[in-house]
């Protein structure tokens, strides 16, 4: 191989923190060749995106120190070269788009000035700027650049802004592109279309595209080598084929292993007496429809998945069934009664019975509240439990049923990992003795290997207490791995349901069977042939 | 970096490090907490102790310089035009200064958070009325208002107290119904409502717990606001009236004798400043002490300069 | 966003409503409004007259319409002191307050938002410190006692302007030095605060990996978003020197609105403090319309 075009050597990196030095990487070695695709694999906290903010000299010094190691382009060093030339490098030879592009697109500018600064930042004409500009823009695939041109950064969709950051970063035909995690937060047929282009416009350009992910099935999509990184360490570096295939460190095998979706699929117990059961629920914002005759039914001990992409509707009805929104028309049976009209002192009793687990662990507990007073919290609101001095001895019996343990009681939300929160959560909602427990994206804040234990425990208490589940989700792979049964929403309306199997193994609808094909597997091999008979087919 | 937060667990005890030690750290606020305790010391004691002491005059005193022991303690810092002790003067004029600053703060507060927990919580007509009613309040001419208000039913501390108060409302009102309207969108009110809790519950355990640290952290801003708006009335002469004084008054009593005697207004305006100034790095600490978002900011200042 | 201006406009006109009504009931209910309004030494004909003459023996309600109509012709009756239409002193006072507020509003702007954003970008560094602790003593100083000091100092000590009148620039000078402190010292913090907040956005991020330079990263990318918050604390702090600098303007006997307030309330002029403060109130509503339009300006979220 000849010189790489950018490497890192040995880097080094800590961050003085509240609670002492955290070493956010060490020693870490990469390099990239133009028209190379590397993607650097790690989940939260593993330092994925450090050397790469090093790289752009991004990183805020304090707290962060960098400890030892060079960034070698053309010859030179790049931690330590003057910060005007620095400076000049970013944007110019090395660009970057990031994660979330309506935080990282300034609000009150309207793109065409922020992706024309690009060139004239970097002393280059204001017309010459907007041509280019204008070219690109319609190169990304908006259309009507002219007038996109004059629009702000919230009158696009996600879709489109990461679109129009990938067009700014390519404004002076940088060398290299560093992409951090740049379709986490877009719905999987939109990510399969901006990885679709980031790979068109590499074999455009030449370039090399250095792609920081969490997500196995997008290093298989597009990446050429990985490194992983564990803990701020590389542990595994190689062709992105052979990683997967022969994965040689055991952190490597248990992402991989971790990754959902090649579980057994779970049948529905035909025998199972009806718990809910939703007849036409409509739900209009404005002018905006919702939830369009959405009717559904639940049995005991089943797992029914909702699933469907931003605004398919599939929160929406969770949030009506559990009455934090008012149905415009329609009924949900709750073992013969309705709960879009029943009273307020007839719901309390069945809020007992319907309990929820929400996204986000962190915001979903009350950050001054201790675990003891997290759990104990529904027996105050349903006077369940007089008995306080037994209380204690419950709330551990609970805490053990979800894998944490008695010395966990007194502490806060905040002195917990992600998952052990999602598991207070769990707890929370098992303290009623619930009978259907609503996830609404329950997992999809966790890492992969976090979440397979949460699915794991999710289960076990589905087969041990008989427990019914509604579970909203995204993710195809989740919802292989746990539901029996699969809705599939799209603008409010349900185009397909099914057993799980039936609706991944034989899909009827276009729309199901465009998000099956959209979703990533983890395998290379497997995305290389879906690509090649896409393109052949 | 925010995922590197995540890496460790943190290790600490149950309800993180104790205000007191985070205080200590900031050398600051610090001073300003012991200077503020000092007043309210002076406040509450100062009237039965130096009552006598303060209005005792004393002709041979008269305008008497300052910085000398010659005549006791309590003329250190000079006489006043009647001959009376300026120290004394001041430290009993703390009483009436801190009672209208902390009756306005509190009945303002306590009005204010109420209002603006329903105006937050509550449906849109609410809400809005309540809202216009604020907006009414922010847009009168304030100071103009007081100036006539009190010509016109008298110039009493009780009076006093009323109007600043009855200003100073739509401050709170507002924060707190900011703050709410973002708070009950946060998951755990949804949890909390899932789960069936009562509206007051729900306000009372989940909402006003994380919106007190802030309404204590701008009514301590506040209380420096009211100090200096009752000392513009009260040196104006419609204000706090003698035989009652707070510092206000002193620097307008003092006025006249600017040429002779600069210690009469200077002295009484310069405990102002201090107040105002300690209130305002209390404060500034406390924006950021009781923040759990924050609070790293003062925890970390040891391991910063290493 | 004219539908935010339109709600401003209606809080605004109740606003005024509610000062009538106010005003009204001070004059009316808390005593004989011949003895509020009359001179001291009135004689019992002359209240009589004065009664007779502005209907005070006529129904409440049919008095508070006759004054609420001439409230909207802007009639607020003579000036007991200077024998002149009481709106016409009022306005020749304006005259006066409002260059005053506009030359100190536009100095606090300018200086507090350059200190305050250089301040946010060496957050905890010397000039950091620095801008703090001035920001915090400015805010802290009551102007009472400023106008006193700077008086004692520059004036009686030194020489250097005139103690009070308004004959020559130099005697702008102090009032403007003095009413600029504390709105200066309040706006820096918040736009230190607000800053800081900003520069901490993913944009800014961006906007660094582009290559932007420090100097248009804080004043172009950083700024327009940092100044939401800060228009609003610019608003109150102009109201309250629209309020007329009662006190700045006392001391240092500069004929605004305020000196004229204290006056005409202190001769018991009570038509033109009515006037006063009906004109303050509709200057603290046109300003209120100005910060409304210039939210939109910077923030293209709200106009849409």
């Amino acid at each position: 191989m000849s010189e790489p075009l950018l490497s890192v050597k040995n880097l080094s990196v800590d961050f003085h923190t509240a609670r002492g030095t955290v070493h956010a990487v060490k020693n870490v070695s990469w390099s990239i060749s133009r028209g190379e695709t590397l993607a650097i694999l790690g989940e939260s906290g593993s330092g994925k995106s450090v050397s790469a903010n090093a790289v752009m000299n991004l990183l805020d010094i304090p707290p962060a120190e960098i400890v030892s190691g060079e960034i070698i382009y053309e010859g030179k060093d790049l931690l330590k070269v003057d910060y005007e030339t620095h400076r000049a490098l970013n944007g110019k030879k090395i660009a970057m788009i990031f994660q979330d592009p309506l935080g990282h697109l300034n609000p009150v500018y309207t793109v065409g000035w922020q992706i024309v600064e690009m060139m004239t930042a970097h002393g280059r004409p204001a017309d010459m700027a907007r041509a280019r500009a204008l070219e690109l823009i319609k190169r990304v695939g908006i259309p009507e650049p002219e007038k996109a041109m004059g629009k702000y950064p919230h009158q696009f969709s996600g879709g489109q802004r990461q679109r129009l950051m990938i067009a700014m970063a390519l404004m002076l035909k940088p060398d290299i592109l560093i992409a951090d995690e740049p379709t986490t937060a877009l719905d999987v047929t939109i990510q399969a279309e901006v990885l679709a282009l980031l790979k068109e416009l590499q074999a455009e350009t030449g370039m090399a595209l250095v792609l920081i992910t969490h997500d196995l099935g997008v290093v298989a999509e597009i990446a050429d080598r990985v490194v992983v990184m564990n803990k701020g360490e590389i542990v595994e570096a190689g062709l992105t084929r052979e990683v997967y295939h022969n994965p040689k460190h055991a952190y490597t095998r248990k992402l991989i292993d971790a990754a959902p979706g090649k579980g057994e699929i779970k049948l529905l117990d035909p025998a199972a007496p009806l718990l809910l059961d939703a007849k036409k629920l409509n739900k209009t914002y404005g002018s905006f429809a919702a939830l369009k005759d959405v009717s559904l039914t639940l049995a005991r001990g089943q797992s029914l998945a909702v699933v469907g992409e931003s605004g398919s509707g599939k929160s929406t009805l969770a949030r009506t069934l559990l009455r934090l929104e008012e149905a415009d028309s329609g009924e949900a049976l709750w073992k013969g009664r309705d709960l879009i009209t029943m009273g307020r002192s007839e719901l309390l009793g069945v809020r007992r019975q319907i309990q929820m687990v929400f996204q986000d662990p962190t915001q979903s507990l009350n950050p001054r509240m201790s675990v003891y007073q997290l759990i104990a919290e529904g027996w105050d609101i349903h006077k369940l439990m007089p008995d306080k001095s037994k209380r204690r001895a419950k709330v551990i019996e609970l805490l053990e049923q979800v894998g944490l343990s008695a010395e966990h009681v007194d502490r806060y939300p905040h002195q917990f990992s992600g998952g052990q929160r999602q598991r207070i959560a769990i707890a929370r909602a098992l303290a009623l003795e619930p009978e259907l427990i609503i996830c609404d994206e329950a997992v999809s804040a966790l890492d992969v290997s976090i979440q397979a234990q949460v699915i794991a425990l999710l289960d076990d208490l589905r087969q041990r207490l008989g427990i019914s589940f509604l579970f909203i989700a995204h993710d195809l792979g989740v919802v292989r791995d746990f539901a029996d049964t699969v809705i599939v929403m799209k603008s409010g309306e349900i185009v397909e349901r099914g057993p799980t199997a039936q609706i991944f193994e034989a899909p009827q609808h276009p729309y199901t069977q465009r998000l099956l094909a959209a979703n990533l597997d983890p395998d290379p091999d497997v995305q290389a042939e879906r690509r090649a008979s896409l393109t052949h087919g | 970096m925010a995922d590197l937060s995540i890496a460790k667990p943190a290790p600490e005890t149950a309800r993180g490090p104790n205000l007191f030690s985070m205080l200590w750290r900031d050398k600051l606020a610090f001073v300003a907490a012991v200077v503020l305790l000092l007043i309210v010391l002076f406040a509450l004691f100062g009237p039965s102790l130096l009552g006598d002491l303060a209005t005792k005059q004393n002709l041979r005193g008269r305008n008497f310089p300052p910085f000398s022991f010659e005549r006791g303690w309590e003329f250190f810092l000079g006489g006043d035009s009647l001959g009376r002790p300026m120290l004394a003067r001041m430290i009993v004029a703390a009483h009436s200064t801190i009672l209208i600053a902390a009756g306005t703060v509190l009945s303002a507060m306590v009005v204010g958070a109420g209002l603006g927990l329903v105006a937050g919580y509550m449906g849109k007509t609410t809400s809005q009325v309540i809202m216009r009613l604020a907006d009414v309040i922010m847009s009168f001419p304030s100071l103009l208002i007081a100036v006539v208000v009190l010509y016109v039913l008298g110039p009493s501390i009780p009076n006093m107290i009323l109007v600043l108060a009855i200003t100073r409302i739509p401050i709170y009102l507002r924060t707190t119904r900011a703050e709410v309207l973002e708070v009950r969108e946060r998951m755990f009110v949804q949890a909390a409502t899932v789960m069936g809790a009562s509206h007051a519950r729900i306000i009372l355990r989940h909402i006003l717990p994380v919106v007190a640290p802030t309404l204590v952290t701008i009514a301590t801003l506040d209380f420096a606001f009211v100090m200096l708006a009752e000392s513009s009335l009260s040196f104006l002469g419609i204000g706090v009236q003698p035989p009652d004084i707070t510092w206000g008054l002193m620097v307008a009593q003092g006025r006249p004798y600017l040429n002779t005697a600069w210690w009469l207004a200077f002295w009484p305006g310069l405990m102002i400043v201090i107040t105002a100034l300690s209130l305002n790095l209390l404060s500034n600490w406390m924006r950021v002490a009781l923040d759990p978002a924050q609070r790293w900011r003062l925890e970390t200042r040891k391991t910063k300069n290493v | 966003m004219t539908k935010m201006i339109g709600q401003r406009a209606i809080a605004s006109l109740l606003s005024l409503l509610g000062l009538m009504i106010l005003v009204f009931f001070l004059s009316r209910l808390t005593g004989d409004p011949a003895v509020l309004f009359l001179p001291i030494d009135a004689t019992e004909e002359m209240k009589q007259q004065f009664r007779a003459l502005h209907g005070l023996d006529l129904p409440l309600i049919e008095q508070f319409a006759r004054y609420v109509w001439d409230l909207l012709h802007f009639d607020f009756g003579e000036s007991l002191r200077k024998a002149r239409p009481a709106i016409d002193v009022v306005l020749e006072a304006y005259a006066w307050t409002l260059p005053l507020a506009l030359i100190t509003m536009g100095l606090v702007i300018t200086t507090a938002i350059v200190l305050g954003s250089l301040a946010a970008f060496n957050v905890g560094g010397f000039f950091d410190r620095l801008v703090s602790i001035v920001s915090l003593v400015g805010a802290s100083a009551p102007d009472f006692w400023i106008a006193i000091v700077a008086i004692v100092v520059f004036s009686i000590g030194l020489g250097w302007v005139p103690t009070s009148g308004v004959g020559t620039p130099l005697h702008w000078v102090l009032p403007i030095a003095v009413l600029f402190i504390r709105p200066f010292g309040l706006v820096v913090q918040v736009v230190r605060g607000s800053m800081l907040s900003a520069l901490g956005a993913p944009y800014v991020k961006t906007a660094r990996a582009k290559g932007v330079k420090n100097l248009p990263l804080i004043f172009v990318h950083t700024l327009r978003n940092g100044m939401l918050p800060v228009i609003t604390v610019i608003g109150d702090q102009a109201a309250a020197l629209l309020n007329g600098a009662v006190i700045v303007e006392t001391i240092f006997g500069f004929p605004g609105v305020g000196k004229l307030m204290i006056d005409s309330i202190l001769q018991r002029d009570f038509n033109v403090v009515l006037a006063a403060i009906m004109v303050t109130a509709v200057a603290i509503f046109i300003m209120n319309i100005l910060i409304d339009l210039a939210y939109g300006l910077l923030d293209p979220r709200i106009r849409h």
